[in-house]
């Protein structure tokens, strides 16, 4: 049956200006473990959602300028790699592992790490590395990507995403 | 199926109010889309909803943003200038096209 309306039916887009809000700490400088919050970044900006990204521990390892183009995924220790666990830690075993899984990345147009941080930040993304992760390794802006805002500490990011979601990776 | 008259066209819709049939839009619908949701098309907005409607023949399915900046040229920040907020949403309703279904 086909049913006419008198008021045109539109989507709702929501209002110019929602308070939806969402940090993402990456915590993690696996390969395979960069891309959750990378993807949910991008997913939010298209959404309209002011986000946050906040690098620490091994995360920063997605912003260090010497390592974020060469992230690794290893087996070693992962059931849901589907392979006997005797056989991940033989070597070159990690190699053949990033290189597929690259591999299958790139067929589905995601970019790589640095490029997706590129596409975030310019999709009004904010990207934050963490103070302590900073003065542990010896590391000043200098060497992070030139699109992280600023070294700031734990408080300072909570202070910046009061009120957002918040997720862990 | 439901249908909405929108500045004098009668289009297919579904739940949402995006087009069900891509065949039934053409440039002057377009603006009446765009207007809806309180753009005016430029010269620029008509590049980007033109790839995707090219794009969307020769695939199948709608580009993400992505796409339309690696392979339709247009750079994202452009995209979020033109189509403020949800970009993909909003260009894939003026274009008469589906959601895009990718997650990058």
């Amino acid at each position: 049956m086909t049913t006419t309306q008198t008021a045109p039916v539109v989507p709702d887009f929501g209002s110019a200006s929602t308070d939806r809000k969402l940090a993402i700490i990456c915590s993690k400088g696996n390969l395979d473990m960069a891309y959750p919050g990378l993807i949910l970044a991008n997913a939010a900006l298209g959404e309209g959602v002011e986000t946050h990204l906040f690098f620490t521990f091994w995360g920063f390892d997605m912003i260090n300028k010497k390592t974020m183009a060469d992230l690794k995924f290893t087996p070693v220790g992962n059931t849901a790699a589907h392979m006997p666990q005797g056989l991940t830690p033989m070597p070159g075993m990690t190699a053949m592992a990033t290189h597929m899984m690259k591999k299958s990345i790139a067929e589905l147009g995601v970019p790589e790490v640095p490029e997706f941080l590129q596409q975030i930040v310019d999709s009004g993304g904010h990207l934050w590395a963490c103070r302590m992760s900073a003065d542990m390794n010896h590391l000043t802006e200098d060497d992070l990507y030139d699109e992280v805002e600023g070294i700031i500490s734990a408080s300072d990011f909570i202070e910046k995403t009061e009120g957002a979601q918040l997720l862990f990776i | 199926m439901t249908t909405t008259t929108i500045d004098g066209h009668t289009v297919h819709v579904n739940e949402e109010g995006f087009l069900t049939d891509p065949s039934e839009w053409d440039e002057d619908l377009a603006k009446s889309l765009a207007a809806q949701i309180g753009i005016d098309l430029t010269d620029e907005h008509w590049k980007a909803i033109r790839f995707l409607r090219e794009d969307y023949a020769a695939q199948g399915e709608t580009a993400t943003l992505r796409r339309i900046s690696t392979v339709g040229g247009i750079p994202t920040k452009q995209l979020f200038v033109l189509f403020p907020q949800k970009p993909a949403k909003k260009l894939a309703y003026v274009a008469g096209l589906p959601k895009p279904h990718g997650c990058v």
